[in-house]
């Protein structure tokens, strides 16, 4: 595999589209930023006089923060806007969005949407570079990255690695990105949830569906939990949290199931005892989720990094 | 250790298809040994002479109210054992249907504490699908079914709404759970006492198309087919829903439904003179239903003959028909209504009474309902052809309101056991 020295793409919108090789790169310079951020001298001038603009339509603590700290340590101008979502003329109202954006001739757009296809519609019209912050139930590339990330850190790949996702897999934008992108690194891969919250012909992933955990998390070397959507969770897609934490919440009786050293992981966050027991979440031996959070700033510094390199062309397919 | 030989009985076992002369020996409540070569059984044993009368698993009857807790002017859990035990009943199935509804675990445990005290018939129950049968919000399905809860169902309410009930199909799934469904569209059914036709329409009463169960049947196995889930339609009552079930069968479905007496034995004509005791939900049909679903049965379409006894008491049915509530009694005359087939001509024996003990039992997953090794001792002891009739009056149910009081039939039970020991016994009567 050739080692990729920049993305195909102008935009990140999603794992789909990146290539094994592009997927590399993002990691490895993901690392080179870990170690400058755990250095003394954090900053770097890598944007310095870019600006970038977070956007948000759908509220975010962490990864809002993680966005704008990325950009600040690369010497960014960094603002965040919240734009009211209207819930009439939606669609109107984000193309005057994006177009008001591109006049302000940002340098680099990171967009969060509660609608799924959103961001792309966005990028479509913005003269800058776009990353997802996550748009509805689609992707979350960067959760996805930083994902990998920790876990690559923790065991030295990701190719051959079990996997086992477990939880809202039908409204998680992060399991579709965190499918998408250990499938193509070689991991193998499988969704654990109810059936109401198994979205249909998921298999085509090429992930393996359990809906008993006790089978599902098997022998795996991963466990990723997936925060259960509590405003979805009363009514009909699951009955209650305590069947729920019962049959599809991690403690310490179904993480035995797993390989000894298994690691756990949360995107956060977390609903302590309905997905997952504190227990598990906060022993440090086992869990990765602080860890998630420090690769979190790295990974998007690398992706900034990477999308505003000055390339000879992009029309030269690196696929 | 306390041993029982059962000598000289025809024995019946639906199962692996035995009928034959024999004897069957119990021990500790389980069948250790049986079949023709056992004429004499060992000197230690207390021996029944059974005197060539039938002995058959004793039987499941998966649909039936309990009464409890809620309703216990009408039945409670005691007078149902001893019915069903008069019935030749050893293991009854309860609707979640009770006041306070079993939608949670609590309630599972509190009947399987009471089934202990009375230590009749075996009892289990049903879990509700949603939470008080209002087709909202799922029950706790998997905690209802760690509980005890052998299949779930909202009784006699349908789950209409298409996606709850996808839902319902999907999520039980998960847990391999049944799904128990009374096929009849609500919205087409709310009000009717009566199917549409010349009988409703000169007694003028409120009347539903009997089309509501096929409607209702052909959504709900489309459903299935999405979700892989095993779904069971429950006392099913027109030809037109026996057609779709069969075509689903054929397709390859996880699919099953039973029946009750009143489908098989009565027809809408019943409701002249407006009686109410023939006031069931789904209402009678006519006739030509009637004879289809008597083929249903034949053909193997519909699995199971369930009593589907709901006892009410004069307060609920000394009313205008359309205000009466619904329902018949029925555990002690399901086996005698059943044979009715048998005698007619109409289905093999071992057929028909696989349809009250193995299928039942396969369907629910219960270890029981069949002659055995192994298998615990529920027995019924029968005699196939003595004549009676059914009199309200000797019936131990709490509740009387049978509209087949003085109907002439063939068939007695003359004992049961339930784990080897006696729960009925009129063997000198």
């Amino acid at each position: 595999m050739t080692a990729a020295a920049a993305l195909a793409s102008p935009h990140l919108l999603g794992i789909e589209g990146l290539t094994p090789a592009e997927i590399e790169l993002l990691l490895d310079l993901s690392e080179h930023y870990v170690q400058l951020n755990r250095s003394g001298q954090k900053k770097s001038d890598v944007l310095r006089g870019q600006t970038l603009i977070n956007v948000f339509f759908e509220n975010s603590t962490r990864t809002r923060t993680s966005f704008e700290l990325a950009g600040k340590r690369l010497g960014a101008d960094v603002i965040n806007i919240s734009p009211e979502v209207s819930s009439v003329r939606k669609g109107e109202t984000l193309l005057d969005t994006a177009l008001t954006l591109d006049a302000m001739h940002a340098d680099l757009l990171v967009v969060r949407h509660p609608e799924s296809g959103a961001v792309k519609l966005i990028a479509e019209k913005a003269g800058c570079a776009v990353v997802n912050g996550g748009d509805g139930s689609h992707e979350h590339p960067t959760q996805a990255l930083l994902d990998a990330l920790a876990i690559r850190r923790r065991t030295g790949r990701l190719h051959g690695l079990v996997v086992a996702i477990c939880g809202d897999i039908l409204h998680s934008r992060v399991a579709r990105s965190n499918m998408l992108l250990l499938r193509a690194m070689g991991a193998e891969v499988r969704v654990i949830a109810p059936p109401t919250l198994m979205p249909a012909a998921i298999d085509r992933y090429g992930v393996t569906v359990f809906h008993d955990m006790s089978e599902g998390i098997r022998d795996a070397d991963i466990v990723m939990m997936l925060r259960l959507q509590l405003e979805r969770m009363r009514g009909s897609f699951v009955p209650s949290t305590a069947e729920y934490f019962r049959f599809f919440g991690l403690d310490r009786a179904k993480l035995a199931l797993a390989k000894p050293d298994a690691l756990i992981m949360h995107p956060g966050p977390m609903n302590r005892g309905v997905e997952i027991d504190s227990d598990v979440a906060d022993d440090v031996s086992r869990s990765l989720v602080q860890e998630q959070v420090e690769m979190g700033v790295a990974v998007r510094m690398a992706c900034l990094d990477l999308l505003t390199r000055k390339t000879p062309s992009n029309e030269g397919d690196a696929r | 250790m306390k041993r029982r030989f059962f000598k000289d009985a025809r024995l019946l076992d639906p199962a692996s298809g035995l009928d034959a002369d024999g004897g069957l020996l119990a021990e500790n409540g389980r069948i250790v040994d049986m079949g023709p070569h056992l004429i004499d059984g060992p000197d230690d044993a207390e021996a029944i002479d059974c005197g060539g009368l039938c002995l058959a698993p004793g039987l499941i009857d998966m649909r039936a109210r309990l009464g409890e807790p809620g309703e216990e002017q009408k039945e409670t859990i005691d007078s149902l054992s001893a019915a069903a035990a008069k019935g030749g009943v050893t293991a009854v199935v309860g609707l979640p249907n009770t006041e306070p509804a079993i939608d949670d675990a609590s309630v599972v445990e509190f009947v399987a504490r009471r089934a202990r005290e009375v230590k009749g018939v075996k009892v289990y129950v049903y879990g509700a699908a949603t939470r008080g049968f209002e087709g909202e919000r799922l029950t706790d399905i998997g905690l209802l079914r760690e509980a005890g809860a052998l299949a779930f169902t909202d009784g006699d309410h349908a789950i209409a709404d298409s996606q709850m009930m996808r839902r319902v199909l999907s999520y039980a799934s998960g847990f391999d759970a049944l799904v128990i469904q009374h096929a009849e569209d609500p919205s087409l059914t709310a009000g009717a006492v009566a199917t549409e036709g010349e009988i409703a329409t000169r007694l003028g009463l409120p009347a539903a198309p009997a089309e509501a169960e096929a409607m209702m049947l052909e959504r709900d196995l489309r459903l299935v087919e999405m979700t892989g889930a095993r779904y069971h339609a429950a006392h099913l009552s027109t030809a037109a829903a026996a057609t779709e079930l069969a075509a689903a069968k054929r397709r390859g479905l996880d699919v099953s439904a039973d029946t009750a007496p009143v489908y098989f034995a009565l027809n809408e004509t019943e409701l002249l003179e407006y009686r109410t005791f023939a006031r069931v939900s789904p209402p009678l049909r006519p006739e030509s239903d009637r004879q289809a679903i008597v083929t249903a049965l034949r053909d193997g379409v519909i699995d199971v003959i369930a009593s589907d006894h709901w006892g009410q008491d004069q307060e609920a049915k000394r009313l205008p028909f359309a205000q009466s509530d619904p329902g018949v009694v029925g555990v002690e005359t399901m086996l005698p209504l059943a044979l009715e087939l048998y005698h007619k001509g109409e289905i093999e024996l071992l057929d028909l009474l696989a349809k009250m003990t193995v299928n039942p039992a396969r369907l629910l997953d219960l270890p029981m309902g069949t002659l055995t090794v192994g298998a615990p001792a529920d027995l019924v002891l029968f005699d196939l052809d003595r004549p009676t009739r059914i009199d309200v009056a000797s019936f131990l149910s709490k509740s009387k309101n049978s509209p087949f009081d003085g109907r002439p039939v063939q068939g007695v039970v003359v004992a049961t056991f339930v784990d080897g020991r006696f729960v009925y016994d009129a063997r000198d009567a």
